[in-house]
């Protein structure tokens, strides 16, 4: 933003003001600007809802306007823009300033390389939400109501609160080679020489450290999906339950007959929600291989092309190409919350 | 409908919270734009022509009270330390405030700064490609050295270097620091405990590696560690450019640089062939790690440790090449010195008679033309800091090619050494190729090729197709 640009606007302060503000250099003066914006904003948006509140039968499309209008202003500013900026980047070459139709495009579906990005995305992308689900559903009902499953829905849920680099780092670790000779350092490879096996490279071999690096995901959403799924477990209400043990259900035949029907929403929710943080898995990638050994993905991808290679038509494109997957998630999950919100 | 009370407050405190975070992304204004003063200079206390003590060889700088540069530099923690401590007396003298901000994610992050319009007012840039990049993308962004400045390149560095910090017949950026690449680490102990001599030739190099395989049959002769981070592949491009340098000499080496040959020329094949010889011969590498394969996922700075033995064992690798800087990665209490733990000798030539030597570093760019900036410009290119810089580097580990600096400066034997061939006129110096080479290369396919050439033993002749396939 061209700050001279600015400050003609604040040209109604006194200078001396207008400089202090304006000017924040020490963290005083940082805090003072702070407190100004913050009352600036609390005014502004009391003098809206005072007006709002105003009349005794305030019109519809001005109560709506008023409360939906700051957020649709970021979104526009935030999201749309950006993305018909991409996407227009998206057909220039790595400049942004010579149009080339569609060829970055053909270029990420052709190139063999992007070719193995497109797969690993893909197969992340069919792993990761249907054993972080399944693995989830099953912990939730094998520890539902017994005597430890406060301790033991803890332990799955941790992994949560770790940040996506620090899981990797711990993973890559857990992963870690030496040669036989030497003393391991990797639990995994520690435990493969105490039942006599030779320690694996597990991060270099081809194309099984995908798998590796999917675990750490996995991993990671299992918390997630327990947590929901537990409380629609808990949600299904008695006199369902009693019903079916009428019937003479118990077991598997419960878990298939009632259970999962009656949370089937909730599953989906969660499993598109995974699905979408998977497509954007990009922190895994960068930590453990850095996109070597043929592990990279799309959101990995995008983020070498535009800021290591510089080519913003070709990042662009990946990042377009992303997007365009994630969409039919997003919708497809909306539309299954609305459903649950209906059903509540 | 009325708005009920706490819910009024909610969107209230929601809103709040979204300015506060607002308000902390704005970026700093510590300048105004267009160099107008804010405040009158209240001129300072020191009269002109009196100057403190201590500060003459400042007084060219002139009076910079108020003023602040901005710094943005890749060079961070342990070295930052150093690199601050050299500008306290600048400040101390002229009254200037340099805000230093060192970032690992510097070379991203430069370019979307430069892009948004917030460009630090100085940037240290570590490859002359980056420059490159610059200067064609944002020809406004950036601003040509100061007089003064390339006043000093010109009476205190050799020409090539000047050259690299020139685009387009523009002279834009001074070397700060410099590296000397063609360094291999060994044991001194060993080798004089086996009567190893070091080797002046390649051949010489080649039999002491069969010599030791064959001393040693539990260890391997070579180690190497490629492993970085998101830039993973560049120790191994370092360890190629000094075997073309070699192999294939350094007009060979200038055109493959500018792109006059291809990448996969013939000349270059037979210099990975070369490096092939040592680096993917499993009786030969990767001593301490395991097979060629772990070269690709041993950390760099790793990468030479084994050369070090642990209590009275044998070490498990006895060379390994890296710049000089790999000086900073032996633990605590290591003893660099021709006499002590470890110590590094100069990667011989092919011929055995050029001395060809790989060098590297950064180049200050400035990107606010005002007096201050082009003034600590300037300073950074002089005598004057090469020598304070070398003063107050007491752990060693910099090394410039400025030839204002007096060695005897420098804080160990080894900074005198690398120094030493940096500035002995019968060395033919050229700069770390991949750092001249555009991004898409010389930070992209040539490190992951490099990667895949280790980790998947990819065929050199493929490796070398892929690079020159993806030269923009």
């Amino acid at each position: 933003m061209d700050w001279e640009y600015v400050k003609y606007y604040f040209n109604w302060l006194t200078g001396e003001i207008r400089d202090f503000l304006l000017v924040a250099n020490s963290p005083g003066q940082k805090i003072v600007l702070a407190i100004v914006v913050i009352a600036l904003f609390v005014g502004v948006m009391a003098l809206l809802l005072w007006l709002v509140d105003r009349p005794r039968n305030p019109r519809g499309w001005l109560v709506a306007s008023v409360f939906a209008g700051p957020a649709l202003v970021l979104i526009g500013f935030g999201l749309v823009y950006p993305a018909i900026r991409t996407t227009q980047s998206s057909f220039y070459d790595r400049t942004s300033s010579v149009f080339v139709g569609w060829d970055n495009y053909v270029r990420a579906f052709s190139e063999s390389e992007f070719q193995i990005v497109l797969r690993n995305t893909a197969l992340w992308v069919f792993l990761v939400p249907i054993l972080a689900t399944a693995i989830g559903l099953i912990y939730a009902v094998l520890v539902d109501r017994t005597r430890f499953e406060k301790l033991a829905k803890t332990l799955v849920f941790m992994p949560m609160a770790i940040s996506m680099v620090g899981a990797s780092i711990i993973w890559k670790f857990v992963y870690d080679y030496r040669q036989a000779s030497s003393p391991q350092t990797g639990l995994l490879n520690q435990v493969l020489v105490w039942i006599g096996i030779e320690p694996q490279q597990f991060i270099l071999s081809q194309p099984w450290n995908n798998f590796f690096l999917i675990v750490v995901m996995i991993w990671i959403q299992t918390g997630f999906a327990m947590t929901i799924l537990s409380a629609s477990i808990r949600a299904i209400p008695e006199d369902i339950i009693e019903a079916g043990r009428l019937d003479g259900l118990s077991g598997i035949g419960m878990f298939r007959h009632i259970t999962v029907p009656s949370i089937r929403p909730a599953l989906i929710v969660v499993l598109t929600t995974i699905a979408m943080a998977t497509l954007k898995v990009f922190d895994i990638v960068r930590t453990m291989t850095g996109g070597n050994f043929g592990t990279s993905v799309v959101a990995n991808e995008f983020y070498t092309q535009s800021f290591r290679y510089n080519d913003k038509g070709l990042g662009a494109t990946l990042a377009v190409i992303l997007f365009v997957l994630v969409i039919p998630l997003v919708v497809y999950n909306v539309r299954q919350m609305r459903k649950v919100e209906e059903i509540r | 409908m009325r708005i009920k009370n706490a819910r009024g407050a909610i969107a209230l405190t929601a809103g709040a919270s979204l300015a506060l975070v607002l308000s902390a992304c704005a970026p700093p204004m510590d300048e105004e734009p267009g160099g107008t003063d804010t405040g009158t200079d209240t001129g300072t206390t020191e009269p002109t022509g009196d100057v403190a003590e201590g500060c003459e060889d400042y007084a060219v700088y002139g009076d910079l009270s108020g003023k602040t540069v901005t710094v943005y530099t890749s060079i961070v923690e342990v070295e930052q330390v150093d690199q601050e401590e050299s500008y306290d007396k600048f400040e101390e003298c002229t009254g200037a405030k340099i805000e230093y901000e060192g970032s690992r994610e510097f070379e991203a992050q430069l370019l979307v700064r430069v892009e948004s319009g917030s460009a630090p007012d100085i940037a240290y840039l570590p490859q002359p490609g980056l420059l490159n990049t610059i200067v064609n993308d944002f020809p406004d962004a950036i601003v040509p050295a100061s007089a003064g400045t390339e006043a000093n390149v010109d009476q205190f560095f050799s020409p090539s270097w000047k050259e690299y910090g020139t685009v387009n017949d523009t002279f834009y950026a001074a070397p700060l620091g410099a590296n000397m690449k063609s360094f291999v680490w060994y044991n001194p102990s060993i080798f004089t405990e086996k009567g190893y001599a070091v080797p002046t030739t390649w051949d010489e190099m080649l039999a002491l590696t069969d010599q030791i395989a064959a001393d040693y049959p539990d260890s391997k002769p070579w180690c190497a560690g490629i492993e970085s981070g998101d830039a993973t592949g560049w120790p191994a491009t370092d360890w190629i450019e000094d075997v073309v340098l070699r192999a294939s000499g350094p007009e060979v080496y200038d055109q493959w640089v500018a792109h006059e040959i291809p990448f996969n020329d013939p000349a270059i094949k037979s210099a990975f062939d070369v490096a092939d010889d040592i680096l993917r011969d499993e009786a030969r590498v990767n001593g301490g790690f395991g097979n060629v394969a772990t070269i690709a996922i041993t950390p760099w700075t790793d990468g030479g440790l084994p050369i070090l033995p642990a209590g009275d064992d044998d070490p498990q690798c006895f060379l390994h090449r890296a710049a000089n800087f790999y000086q900073n990665n032996w633990p605590e209490g290591t003893n660099v010195a021709e006499d002590g733990d470890v110590f590094a000798f100069y990667l011989p030539s092919i011929d055995g008679e050029s001395s060809p030597v790989l060098g590297g570093g950064e180049f200050v760019a400035a990107f606010r033309d005002a007096p201050e900036v082009a003034a600590f410009q300037e300073f950074l290119s002089s005598d004057t800091w090469a020598n304070e810089k070398a003063r107050v580097t007491e752990g060693g580990g910099w090394v410039t090619a400025n030839n204002g600096l007096d060695l005897n400066n420098l804080a160990t034997d080894f900074d005198k050494l690398a120094a030493g061939v940096l500035g002995d006129p019968n060395s033919v110096i050229r700069f770390d190729a991949s750092d001249l080479m555009p991004a898409a290369v010389g930070a992209g396919s040539f490190w992951r090729e490099m990667t895949a050439w280790f980790a998947e033993g990819k065929d050199t002749q493929a490796v070398l197709d892929a690079i020159e396939a993806s030269w923009p």
